[in-house]
């Protein structure tokens, strides 16, 4: 009896099986000719995407995927020119002042959000409020530290005293008025960041339901957002600027993987890919044909000294410091490992910025050169190594760090003839990484890389290299750097404030607390089906010029 | 019987708790997610200490698993660092892992035990040092290669499939994925399957149920096969564990936003809610794996009995 019914059960075990091979099979022959979502829908751009690492909202959004987001539902006073990267007015009619300190911002009428609700100095005030504000937890809260009172609602220690920022103070429906805690006069200039973007009424009504479908006033709406899957994004029927979108709208994507992205790209079924695996960038040019973007990005890549350690703080061993900035053949290292998607440094700067808004190629002079028998004429004169030897420490859990890191001391090590002058210290993660730096833990060089907020010269030297700057991670401190750049942020006019950042950094590489390596450009492909296709300054596709044929 | 279970059952909460407070603290002792929160800049001290406030990172390690497990119990994983849910992301990842490791074990019990009886019973023949060949160069491949290989064989250069799952991931999209990922498990289930057909078939048992005159066909399948299986069930037992964790690699070739992926994810941003949490629902499908496998057996050979 007990073996009847197990025949039965196993009888009925294979049956079930045989079944779902049967539906498998029937499901395997419909679905060859479709692409992933079927067939694309007319005149919509489907473009690569990651899950963004935060919720998508302005002041919480640091890198790129969150970043591609806002760049298209929102617009703030300025906006960057997607060529020049310079910033000019978008929602903003003027932004005046007398004294590089205190502003008074006037709005152009008639911007609305994709809800219909009007922007008004509110909007702008709230939003502002909003980020600053310690207790919402976000990342960018760092970006309103110039505007008055960010100290009370955003102090180092301890609960808010306050729950605005006394800086800002709304005058009427389309004027409001900024104090700044100290002169900069870039200031206006910075304000085309998405950190800046105005919110809706609804944002903070019911902002759980804002995050699952987020509303703002740029080019495109959201239509659908699924998680962790795809955001689907039509254009804006409300929207006021100048830069309407070319095409229907915009499909985001979320891989799981940089190469699956690519292989999708190449088999026709996705139209932008802004992440290319770096194991492919050999081959990009050749698989894509003209469809390869390689340009700028507003991203550096240096080696930092810890300053604070006495053997690095004398005048020899600045000497010992460029010596092995000489050593380093930076233009071998970027052909071999990096395809020519990172460019030898020259400057402090990048050149997304254009020589206009302050890059300088030459700048850094000799002391970013290649010269083997000058650098060890340096490193001699400096008294060589400090013990001998050195390391290179960096995380090795993202990028090609490691290759990079050992390509250079490499390098170090052929120009000073000894085989372990240079050695490489890999840390595991990341934040284990920073938090060495942030401990002040470091013996040796380490990897310091720079992503720029906005393109404004200020952005690469005041936050790296001023006396206790926010990512001054070296510890260095200079009095006259110090002083050139207060000087800087209160010149009246820009010409003459990047010509004193210039000064800044013309000092800063006498010093030498970081050598300068390679500006990193920005790569994606596209497919047949779209044209005109570039990055932003920011390494974000320019959606709104997309075409779709 | 009944009694069997309950005392396994009752021997899992120490398994469970033992494991997951490994995790926990392996996880949490990898460094300070909030630090990688903040990019390539040092993190705000006031908005990190908040932070680390939200997510109890500030407590004790001990303090933070218990109060992670209260929660757990009363069915609240946390949120992800993104502000989702934990469990919203199990309900999306789960099903399709599961739907791909039922492709996958359907996969290997249908070609894997096939080619294991042919072989076992044509010992030495072509056919079988074939199937050994064959088997021998898909264990020694590893999954990325022939993942890649065979997407962009079957997905670019002759365009047959689209190469990524689209997040509904259909069944006959799930095919392929499928098939690479049960193939070194196949390969290991015709192995096993071949040995062990290959002994029994000199045992007593058979010989008798030869003379006994039953047909060729009801004697491979009723006597030979079913007393040979023991040992490819343990194993494709242990094998759904690993199919469900270890996809890792075929998910992210695929577009397959299954647990794998979620998990390497977690780990890639010290996302520790999204890692503890998946890894808990792992180790309660391993155990009850095993369970099912033990039980089994008494399924498979009368002689086992549990009391």
């Amino acid at each position: 009896m007990r073996g009847a019914t197990r025949v039965t059960l196993a009888r009925r075990a294979l049956a079930a099986a045989g079944a779902v091979a049967l539906t498998a099979t029937a499901c395997g022959g419909g679905s060859g000719s479709g692409g992933v979502g079927g067939t694309p829908q007319d005149g919509v751009v489907r473009a690569f995407w990651t899950d963004p690492q935060h919720p998508v909202e302005p002041a919480n959004t640091n890198e790129v995927q969150g970043g591609k987001v806002l760049d298209m539902i929102f617009r703030g006073l300025k906006k960057y020119d997607p060529r020049t990267g310079r910033a000019q007015n978008a929602v903003a009619r003027s932004i005046r002042t007398d004294d590089q300190q205190n502003f008074t911002i006037t709005l152009e009428k008639g911007w609305k959000f994709s809800d219909g609700t009007p922007v008004t100095a509110k909007s702008f005030v709230d939003a502002w409020n909003y980020g600053a504000l310690v207790t919402n937890k976000q990342v960018n809260s760092y970006f309103f530290q110039y505007i008055e009172g960010y100290d009370a609602v955003h102090p180092d220690k301890g609960k808010p005293t306050a729950k605005t920022l006394s800086g800002l103070k709304v005058k009427n429906d389309h004027t409001f008025t900024v104090k700044l805690n100290q002169k900069f006069s870039l200031w206006p200039d910075t304000l085309g960041y998405s950190a800046y973007a105005p919110l809706p009424k609804s944002f903070f009504t019911d902002h759980a339901g804002w995050l699952k479908k987020p509303v703002g006033n740029g080019p495109y709406k959201v239509d659908s957002y699924t998680k962790g899957q795809s955001m689907q994004l039509s254009r804006n029927p409300h929207y006021q600027g100048d830069d309407k979108p070319r095409n229907k709208g915009v499909e985001l994507r979320v891989y799981t993987d940089q190469n699956t992205g690519y292989t999708d790209l190449q088999a026709g079924n996705l139209d932008v890919v802004d992440e290319l695996p770096a194991g492919q960038l050999k081959n990009a040019r050749r698989d894509l044909g003209g469809r390869y973007i390689n340009q700028p990005a507003g991203i550096t890549q240096s080696i930092s000294f810890p300053m604070y350690d006495k053997k690095w703080r004398s005048e020899k061993a600045a000497m010992v410091r460029r010596g092995l900035s000489k050593a380093i053949n930076r233009k071998e290292v970027t052909d071999k490992i990096y395809h020519g998607t990172r460019e030898p440094a020259t400057d402090l700067t990048s050149p997304v910025l254009g020589r206009a808004g302050g890059h300088k190629p030459g700048l850094c002079g000799t002391t970013c050169e290649y010269d083997p028998a000058e650098a060890r004429k340096l490193v001699k004169r400096g008294g060589g190594l400090p013990g001998g030897r050195i390391t290179l420490t960096s995380n090795v859990d993202t990028g090609s760090h490691r290759q990079w890191m050992e390509a250079v001391c490499n390098s170090i090590n052929r120009t000073l003839r000894k085989n372990d002058a240079c050695t490489v210290n890999p840390v595991p993660t990341f934040s284990e990484f920073r938090s060495d730096i942030s401990g002040q833990k470091m013996k040796g060089m380490f990897r310091t890389g720079w992503q720029m907020d906005y393109p404004l010269i200020q952005n690469f030297v005041q936050p790296v290299y001023y006396t206790d700057a926010s990512s001054n991670d070296s510890g260095f401190s200079d009095p006259k750097v110090d002083r050139i750049i207060d000087q800087a942020n209160a010149a009246p006019d820009q010409q003459q404030a990047v010509r004193l950042y210039q000064q800044a950094e013309k000092r800063i590489i006498e010093k030498l607390p970081a050598i300068p390596l390679w500006y990193q450009n920005g790569n994606a492909g596209y497919s047949e089906r779209v044209s005109n296709v570039r990055l932003n300054p920011f390494s974000v596709p320019v959606f709104t010029d997309i075409k779709v044929k | 019987m009944g009694r069997y279970v309950i005392r396994r059952l009752l021997q899992m909460v120490p398994v469970f708790i033992g494991t997951t407070f490994l995790i926990f603290v392996m996880v949490y002792a990898v460094g300070d997610p909030v630090n990688a929160m903040f990019g390539e800049r040092a993190p705000d001290p006031a908005t990190a200490a908040q932070l680390r406030a939200e997510f109890h990172l500030d407590k004790p390690v001990w303090q933070q698993y218990v109060l992670y497990m209260g929660k757990i119990f009363t069915g609240d994983f946390g949120n992800a660092f993104n502000g989702q849910p934990v469990t919203e992301l199990m309900a999306t990842a789960f099903p399709l892992t599961v739907r791909l490791a039922v492709i996958a074990v359907v996969f290997e019990i249908a070609i894997g035990i096939t080619l294991g009886v042919l072989t076992g019973l044509r010992r030495g023949r072509p056919v079988d040092s074939g199937v050994l060949m064959f088997t021998l160069v898909v264990i020694s491949v590893p999954t990325f290669v022939t993942g890649s290989l065979a997407q962009y064989l079957l997905g670019v250069k002759w365009g047959w499939i689209s190469p990524a799952v689209s997040p509904a991931a259909p069944l006959g999209q799930l095919l392929l994925p499928g098939l690479v990922l049960a193939l070194v498990s196949l390969a290991y289930v015709t192995r096993l399957t071949r040995t062990s057909i290959a002994e029994n078939t000199r045992a007593d048992y058979v010989r008798t149920a030869v003379a006994k005159g039953l047909s060729r066909r009801r004697v491979t399948v009723r006597h030979l096969l079913r007393n040979s299986l023991i040992p490819v069930v343990t194993f494709l037992g242990t094998d759904v564990g690993s199919l469900m964790a270890g996809a890792l690699v075929t998910e992210r070739i695929f577009n397959i936003h299954g647990v794998g992926f979620q998990l390497w994810q977690g780990i890639v941003r010290q996302n520790s809610p999204t890692v503890v949490g998946f890894v808990t629902v792992l180790v309660v499908v391993f155990l009850l794996a095993n369970l099912l496998v033990d039980l089994l057996y008494a399924v498979l050979d009368p002689r086992i009995r549990y009391a």
